[in-house]
């Protein structure tokens, strides 16, 4: 599971009205290089929950010096956007899980695919 | 508009595959509008024609075109046309020869190429034509083999193979400017692909899907139904990062049984990334994950800039969501144990539509665009029973048909508002975003047909190995 799938994932446990961002737990993370597009990441951006990107990047310790608050101007900025691409596209967590904030309801990641059904009850 | 602008615009023709006929229009209508251009036909414009002529736009527009559609097989530019040979040369001749100019220097090389359409000629018919047209200013050198312009005699002998005319009911002259992108039905074949399902999407067919939902470079795509991860194939081959989900446990992680006949099990690298990775578009996979499509798993907003799928309608995958036990009384699949897998219940085939179409208004971007298949049951078929949205527009409904009875369509919708309250409720009340509920027996018509057909058949037991249509 990559950075980018995880912010803009939520908890959907019946019930739960804070379940964003899911809190990642994990025991595998893998760092692989993949090729850099500026105009993807300029695009992503926008749409990102910038905090709960930081946070991401510093539960699975890639936080590295990502800033906490988005740069103004950060098309033009490639450094930073360099920094974006690695968060969002190149750390993957393996295996770990996902937690809901609210109930505690763990989503499990194995093999980097993160298992989203919930029991009969939960839904 | 496109009449008007006459002599003084630039005349392009369009040769076009006959096949997948109701797909072609519409993708070229999408991918025109990509580049900010429209596709205005000619008064005697006919569709089911394989020789369309585009007005309007540039020569970069039409290689823009031709570097995505998988229904036109070439461009030209048209230097004339006629429905005989002599209106041919009369409109040849009225060409500005500024035109010509540039690609009939003395130093430049060319050749003409003569092709029919439902008529085959010989070597000495052809030289025949070419020869009628001697009195094009050509100054250069004809080389077969490497030229640097080829022109095209092109001759359409009508659509009826019992009964081809003597003399053309058209033809065109131009210069070849690009090839389609036919090519890529072959090198994506489903049959050269590393991982398949069972209901793989044909390769043909998923470029046409990514053609109507205007992918394009830099976008994020979804599949919500992603199963072998064909579409997502073809989204990334023009340059989308995709992403997609499915209630299969297996497919995902690409372990179980094989879809392949004569293998068994799947092996250890068959998922949906080798698949990218065989067709050199690791770098735009983003993620699949194990999920139930009609579960609000991504936060409110717009993620997605067009989302393509093709739903299950559970003749070859069994249509699926999680559900409580009470609601199917069957028990729980128990699937490698390493996580709880709940249990599936039938999902009534209406409420896929609803669901999606509730998917892709609240998740595409302004403008982004639903495409997906659609099961229909033909003899009651009405254009009314295709599922609405108030947030959605119906761009496009084409037809493949499946078998006498049944066929399947599909339909592009785009995102024309941003979802409120009221939608939500006009949702639950108002009739006329659930027609397709009436209609929705399809598996139960879709079968009633296959077993009153395999009774006559066979009398004994059968075993196709599908899904057993009493079953569910």
């Amino acid at each position: 599971m990559k950075l980018l799938t995880h912010n803009m994932l939520t908890s959907h446990v019946k019930g739960v009205t804070k379940g964003y961002p899911l809190l990642i737990k994990a025991t595998e993370v893998k760092v692989s290089e993949v090729e850099f597009n500026p105009q993807f990441v300029s695009r992503m951006i926008p749409k990102l929950e910038w905090s709960a990107l930081v946070q991401a990047a510093e539960e699975v310790g890639h936080l590295n010096d990502l800033p906490t608050e988005l740069l103004p101007d950060y098309e033009n900025n490639e450094e930073f956007l360099r920094k974006v691409h690695r968060v969002l596209l190149e750390v993957e967590v393996l295996e770990g899980s996902l937690r809901c904030p609210e109930s505690g309801r763990e989503f499990p990641i194995s093999r980097g695919i993160p298992n989203m059904l919930l029991n009969e009850d939960e839904a | 508009m496109a009449l008007r602008c006459g002599r003084a615009c630039q005349q392009y023709l369009l040769h076009l595959a006959q096949d997948n006929i109701d797909f072609r229009l519409p993708e070229i209508k999408a991918l025109l509008s990509l580049r900010g251009k429209q596709f205005c036909p000619e008064e005697n414009f006919k569709e089911k024609s394989p020789f369309w002529l585009l007005n309007g736009v540039s020569e970069e527009d039409v290689r823009g075109l031709m570097e995505r559609t998988v229904c036109a097989k070439s461009a030209f530019e048209l230097w004339g046309q006629g429905r005989t040979h002599n209106e041919l040369q009369s409109s040849l001749r009225k060409y500005p020869l500024e035109k010509m100019a540039p690609f009939t220097q003395r130093e430049s090389t060319y050749k003409i190429n003569v092709y029919t359409f439902n008529k085959t000629l010989v070597f000495q018919e052809r030289i025949k034509k070419i020869d009628t047209l001697e009195f094009l200013p050509f100054q250069g050198k004809v080389s077969l083999k490497n030229p640097d312009h080829i022109f095209f005699l092109l001759e359409d002998y009508g659509s009826d193979p019992n009964n081809i005319p003597d003399e053309p009911l058209h033809v065109y002259f131009g210069r070849w400017i690009a090839d389609g992108q036919r090519e890529l039905i072959r090198s994506h074949s489903v049959k050269k692909r590393h991982f398949i399902g069972n209901t793989s999407m044909e390769a043909g067919l998923s470029f046409i899907m990514a053609n109507h939902a205007r992918v394009k470079a830099h976008d994020l795509v979804c599949d919500p139904f992603v199963g072998s991860g064909s579409l997502l194939v073809a989204c990334s081959h023009f340059g989308a990062y995709v992403c997609g989900t499915d209630i299969d446990y297996n497919i995902v992680h690409g372990i179980g049984k094989a879809s392949r006949k004569n293998q068994k099990w799947r092996g250890p690298d068959e998922n949906i990334r080798a698949n990218l990775r065989q067709y050199g578009t690791e770098h735009l996979y983003i993620d699949v994950l194990v999920s139930d499509s009609s579960k609000a798993i991504w936060r409110e907003g717009p993620l997605f800039d067009a989302v393509v799928t093709d739903p299950p309608y559970g003749i070859r995958e069994s249509t699926r969501r999680t559900g409580s036990q009470k609601e199917i009384g069957k028990p729980p699949e128990d699937l490698s144990g390493e996580s709880h897998v709940p249990v599936s219940m039938v999902y009534q085939l209406s409420d896929i539509f609803t669901d999606l179409l509730r998917f892709a208004a609240h998740y595409l971007v302004m403008g982004g665009r639903l495409v997906y298949w659609l099961p229909v049951y033909r003899p009651e078929y009405r254009d009314e029973i295709v599922p609405q949205h108030p947030c959605l527009r119906l761009v496009s409904n084409c037809e493949q048909t499946l078998s006498s009875h049944t066929s399947r369509r599909l339909i592009t919708m785009e995102k024309v508002k941003e979802v409120e309250d009221s939608d939500e409720l006009a949702l639950l009340l108002d009739s006329r975003f659930r027609p397709y509920r009436g209609h929705n027996a399809f598996r139960e018509k879709y079968f009633s047909g296959v077993s009153k057909r395999r009774g006559k058949a066979e009398q004994s037991s059968s075993s196709d190995g599908g899904t057993d249509p009493q079953s569910e």
